[in-house]
Order: C-alpha cells, then sequence, then structure tokens
C-alpha cells in the first residue's frame, strides 16, 4: 500500500498574540489520500484555519514557529525553503479561503488574476495563460467566460466570487485543494452549489480536499473522513459515517446537540454547549474540553482536571479515535444523548 | 455627462476666482501709479501715469475692459504708440513693459520643470522607502525611516532648502534652460532644486505609502497572492502597491496643484524665474495685472488637477463609477 498523498503528522503551530506565545495546533495528525476529503470541524479559534494555513507555510515565517512534519506527494513541507515552498503553493496545493470578495484583488479582472495563478507555474504565454483562465471560468459556471474574465471582482456575486476563487486554485491542476470555510460567507442555497462544484472537480482531477468548517451539514454531504478540533487539538477523528453516527467525544456531541432539527417540534430548544473555549494563553494540563464537559464526575479522580486523555481506538480498524478519559463513551452517546437527537 | 458637468462647475469656479481677485486687487487701497513713479515725484506725473494705466476709470469700465481683453484682445496706449495685444491678453505689465501672458509664458515652464521633476524624485523615493519600511514593520529600520521622515518635516521647508543651497556645492549651478534647447543644461540646472524640493517632500510621501502599504500587507487578497505561489517582492510590488498606490495619487495630485502654484521658496533661493517669484514681485510692486494672471494661472491649474484626480481614481480604482 502506498502512503496517503497528505501525511501531518504531530503538527504544532505557535505564533505571537498580544505579546506571548500562543499553541493554536497541538501535535496534529491526519492523512488524507487522492480523491477523498477529510473535514476539518471545530469553533472558531480551535487551530482549524491555522493548521490549513500551516501546511503551505503561509504564517509569518519571522514570528511563528511550527513544527512537527507535513508531507505531501512524499515531500516535507515543513521546513522546506520558502524558494521551493513557492513552487509547490497554488501547483502541488492550493487553497480557497473564507471571504471569496475579500481574498480576490478588488483592482484587477478575475482574467487576469487566474491567467497569473497559471504563468506563475508554466512558461507560457499571456494569451495561452488568458485562454486557461477562461476555460477554467466556464468549467466552474461562470456563464460567457471570454466575455466575463475582463470583470472586476466586484461585479460578480459572493457566490461567483467563490466560483473564481475555485478556478483560480484549479487552473494549475493540484493535487491537493485546500477549502477553508469556503461557503460561510455565502448564502445557504449558493453553499451547496459550491460544495457540489467543488465535489465534482475533486472527482474529476482526483484530488484530496481539506475542507474546513464550522457545519456539520456540510460534513455530511461530501466528506470521507472528519477530523474535529478543540482548543488547537483533534479530539474526535475517523469516517464521517463512524463519527456522526456514534461519535465518542462529549465535544463533538455537544455539536450534534446544538444543531437545529427541523424534523422536531417546532419552538423545541437548542442545546448550545455552555461556556466558551479556554483561553489559549493558559498552559491547560488535562482534557481541553474538561470545564465545559458534563461528564467529568464519571471519571475515577480528577484525571479530567489533569490528565490529558490519548486519542484512543473507538471503533473499526482503529480509523475512528477520541481523546476522553470515559470508560465505555459509545454507550453513553447510545443511551443518553442519542435519543436526545430527533 | 458628469465630465461636461465637472467642466461647467470648473469653469465657474475660475470665473468666480476672476472677479473676486479683480475686485481685491483693483479696489484695494495700492497705488500703482505712485510705486512706478518712485520717491521723487509731483503729484502731477502721479495723476498722469494713473491716467495712462487707465486706473482713473470706474473700476467697473477697468473689469469690463479687462474681460474685454481675455475673450478679444484690446490695444494699448504704450510710450505714444499703440500696441495690439491678442486674445486672450491679460494686460500689459506695469513695469516689465511686457504682455502679462508673455511673462507668464515664460515663467510657467520653470515652475513646471521644477515641480515635475521634485515630483519624480518624491514619488520614487517615497513610495520605495514608505513599501521598505511597511515590509518590515516594526524592525530597527522601519522605526528609523519613520524617524527620519518626521524630522525632515518637521524643519521648516526654507531651512532645508537652504542647508541644500550653502552645502550641496557639488551640484550644478542652479540656472533655467528651455527644456527643448538643451535638455542636458535644463536638468543640470535644475538638480539642485529637484533634489531639495523632492527630498523634502519625500518624506511625507515615505509616511503615507507606508501607512497605505501596511493597511494593505494585511489584506486577504495579498495572503490569496501568497498562496498561488507569487515571489514575496511579486506579492508586495504588483499586488500590494497596486492598492496602495490610490490614496498616494490622490494626495499627489493634490500636492502638485499646490507646489505649481506656491514653489515660491525654491524658486527664489535657487534664482530660476518661476511662477512664484514673478508673483511676489508683482505684489510688491503693485504690478496688478501680472499679479491676476499669476492668480488666474493658479486657480487654473487648481481646477484642472482636481478634475485629473477625480478622473484618474475612476483608472485606479475600478469600483468607483463616474455619476
Amino acid at each position: 500500500m502506498t502512503d496517503p498523498f497528505v501525511q501531518v503528522r504531530d503538527l504544532t503551530v505557535r505564533f505571537p498574540v498580544a505579546g506571548s506565545m500562543v499553541r493554536a495546533v497541538q501535535g496534529l495528525s491526519y492523512d488524507v489520500e487522492l480523491g477523498r476529503t477529510l473535514a476539518i470541524v471545530g469553533e472558531s479559534g480551535s487551530g482549524k484555519s491555522a493548521s490549513s494555513l500551516a501546511l503551505l507555510g503561509l504564517h509569518d515565517r519571522r514570528r511563528s514557529i511550527i513544527t512537527g512534519s507535513v508531507r505531501i506527494g512524499g515531500r516535507e513541507f515543513i521546513g522546506m525553503p520558502e524558494e521551493q515552498l513557492r513552487h509547490h503553493r497554488g501547483n502541488t496545493a492550493a487553497m480557497i479561503f473564507q471571504d471569496p470578495r475579500a481574498s480576490l484583488h478588488p483592482y484587477l479582472t478575475v482574467g487576469y488574476q487566474i491567467a497569473e495563478a497559471y504563468r506563475l507555474h508554466h512558461r507560457t504565454t499571456r494569451r495561452a495563460a488568458r485562454a486557461h483562465a477562461v476555460d477554467m471560468l466556464g468549467r466552474v459556471g461562470i456563464a460567457n467566460p471570454a466575455r466575463r474574465a475582463g470583470d472586476f471582482p466586484h461585479e460578480f456575486s459572493g457566490g461567483m466570487c467563490q466560483r473564481v476563487m475555485i478556478a483560480m486554485a484549479l487552473v494549475n491542476d493540484p493535487k491537493l485543494l485546500i477549502a477553508d470555510e469556503p461557503t460561510t460567507a455565502l448564502d445557504v442555497t449558493v453553499q451547496a452549489q459550491i460544495l457540489g462544484l467543488i465535489a465534482g472537480l475533486r472527482d474529476e482531477f482526483g484530488s484530496a480536499v481539506i475542507l474546513i468548517t464550522h457545519d456539520l451539514g456540510v460534513v455530511t454531504d461530501v466528506c470521507d473522513d472528519v477530523l474535529v478540533m478543540y482548543a488547537g487539538r483533534s479530539v474526535e477523528h475517523g469516517p464521517v459515517r463512524s463519527v456522526l453516527g456514534s461519535p465518542t467525544h462529549p465535544y463533538t456531541w455537544g455539536l450534534l446537540e446544538s444543531l437545529p432539527s427541523l424534523s422536531g417540534p417546532a419552538g423545541g430548544r437548542l442545546h448550545p454547549i455552555p461556556g466558551a473555549p479556554p483561553d489559549p494563553l493558559e498552559a491547560l494540563p488535562g482534557c481541553p474540553f474538561h470545564a465545559r464537559c458534563e461528564y467529568p464526575a464519571r471519571v475515577a479522580g480528577d484525571r479530567c482536571r489533569t490528565v490529558l486523555p490519548d486519542l484512543a481506538v473507538r471503533a473499526g480498524d482503529g480509523a475512528h479515535r477520541s481523546r476522553c478519559h470515559l470508560a465505555a463513551p459509545a454507550a453513553v452517546f447510545a443511551g443518553e444523548i442519542a435519543p436526545r437527537l430527533i | 455627462m458628469y465630465i461636461l458637468k465637472r467642466l461647467v462647475s470648473a469653469v465657474c469656479v475660475i470665473v468666480a476666482t476672476l472677479v473676486v481677485s479683480f475686485a481685491l486687487f483693483f479696489v484695494a487701497p495700492t497705488d500703482p501709479a505712485a510705486a512706478i513713479c518712485g520717491n521723487r515725484c509731483t503729484p502731477q506725473r502721479v495723476a498722469e501715469i494713473t491716467h495712462s494705466l487707465s486706473l482713473d476709470r470706474p473700476v467697473a469700465v477697468q473689469f469690463r475692459d479687462y474681460v474685454a481683453g481675455i475673450a478679444a484682445g484690446r490695444d494699448f496706449m504704450i510710450g505714444g504708440t499703440v500696441v495690439h495685444c491678442s486674445a486672450p491678453c491679460l494686460g500689459y505689465s506695469y513695469t516689465l513693459g511686457q504682455p502679462v501672458t508673455t511673462l507668464l509664458a515664460q515663467a510657467v515652464p520653470v515652475t513646471l520643470s521644477i515641480v515635475v521633476g521634485a515630483a519624480v524624485v518624491y514619488l520614487s523615493v517615497g513610495v520605495l522607502a514608505g513599501t521598505y519600511a511597511a515590509r518590515r514593520r516594526g524592525t530597527f529600520i522601519d522605526r528609523a525611516t519613520v524617524g527620519v521622515t518626521l524630522t525632515v518635516s518637521s524643519v521648516p521647508y526654507f531651512v532645508v532648502a537652504l542647508i541644500v543651497a550653502l552645502y550641496a556645492t557639488a551640484l550644478p549651478r542652479s540656472a533655467y534652460h528651455a527644456l527643448l534647447d538643451d535638455p542636458l543644461a535644463w536638468a543640470s540646472g535644475l538638480s539642485a532644486a529637484w533634489l531639495t524640493l523632492g527630498l523634502a517632500n519625500a518624506a511625507a510621501y515615505t509616511r503615507y505609502s507606508r501607512a497605505a502599504m501596511v493597511d494593505i500587507l494585511s489584506e486577504d487578497y495579498l495572503r490569496t497572492a501568497r498562496a498561488k505561489g507569487a515571489s514575496p517582492r511579486r506579492v508586495v510590488y504588483r499586488h500590494g502597491l497596486r492598492a496602495a498606490l490610490t490614496p498616494v495619487a490622490t494626495i499627489f495630485g493634490l500636492d502638485l496643484a499646490l507646489q505649481l502654484t506656491g514653489a515660491i521658496f525654491t524658486e527664489s533661493i535657487f534664482g530660476l524665474p518661476g511662477l512664484g517669484v514673478l508673483t511676489l514681485r508683482a505684489f510688491n510692486q503693485f504690478d496688478l495685472p501680472v499679479l491676476m494672471g499669476g492668480v488666474l494661472v493658479g486657480a487654473v491649474v487648481l481646477v484642472a488637477m482636481n478634475l485629473l484626480v477625480d478622473l484618474l481614481y475612476t483608472v485606479l480604482d475600478p469600483r468607483v463609477r463616474l455619476a
């Protein structure tokens, strides 16, 4: 069996916030195979964006400290010189961002911006690059692409801008697409179109996709695996069906419970997770979730507060893991949580 | 349509300037005739001069003649002979015996050469230094750059100019030669003025560019540029500078207009016969037609530059629509 296309091992990202170094990501590990999609889910500040920026070395090099290993297509990306890394950005791996309007240069035409991405990695003429750009615009569903290539971003809607971003990301046929909350800033109806487009292009190009989101609905639709992050750590990780079908971490339960239900009684109450994520400036010896967790009393002694749980295997062939001290979290979910979810 | 509207309002501003400055200068308690006549002068001689300059006629009539001169030209009695001054006639200088338009035509290229040459210096130095400092924000180099610009800006301009004039003896002697006659002499004769006006203004432009660039370096679209594999240089100079130029260009357009009408220190210190020197001399000698001419040129330049900046805006920022 060959190695997965993306192999992240023990990734730790630290950067300064208000004068002290914050551990935004701690010991994160995951794999993504070609043709498959990994969802990274978590609240704002959980480290999901910080970890994905680290994959392409997009953090400020002078100020941040990144350790661990990121292998993409067999090459180690952590510690790769900037000159070399640049040739992989937008080429081996491309990225799209949360706010498509703000992510496109307001003074340059979309055709120029896409063609530029192509020309940065191909020796070719402006005209040929432009033709590629127009072709890509058509493939992401922009009507009349030859004419629209000459328009500026403000002449497109938000959803159309995200299509442009996707065209720009995929113009070099990258084997990895990192989508950082690609639908958060968009209307609900447009969200589905954009996700469908990403999934369709993934199948067409056979690339690996890392989809960062805080929306569990997105996860079930287009992803194969899911990784739940909390306070910079992976707390639950595995195949979507297994993780969302029988989640084994109280934080994942909380995420499921806080989803509004359409099938439940009207006026039914939402169940938000109480409290707020821990202050990243404070060192946490125990489980990062213990302060908001309902179950520390069921764990012997004070372990939730003092000992960090391991990523223990929960089901299957070791694919589904989670970080919890509860003896049989799957049973707790089946007995207590699942009946509350309709 | 928008441009037409702007042109109409531009003409209105210039006409208003014409009326107000004429009223100010010709109604003012000045006595050009006495100034021309000198110290030992008989009242009779003063009256003669006053009459020959038409200053004894009602102001309204004088204004009518002035405007008619601009529109159609007019005749003057100079030393007993009739001289025709063709349209647009801004009158005859009381003291230099030449049409104002001729004097302006000699002075404007001098000022224009000084100001445009200096602009090349301060724009290139300022934008490059500002961008450089912004990229290294918070480092020693950035702080040193900001410190130097603040120091230079807080020294009055004429002091800077005097210091350069006194100490920069290595620079070629200041003198004005027409560009088309001898480009080399033109450049070397103006180099001291360019350097002085240029470096003094470069301080401010370094700060404007730095501020604009610091804002833009944190924009999402620069992260996009990095994510698609652009080199740091391309990210800053192609993507960053393109956006930072818009606010800088706005300030530049208005600055340029002010400098065209106010390069007087530079002209005086370096002995260059520009618009500022001409106007100041006219002011001291009550040479009202020349003074009027200087004010009118200033008004036209200001209005034109304002219009130009607005038009430039639509080129620089595609989101701006003329309405």
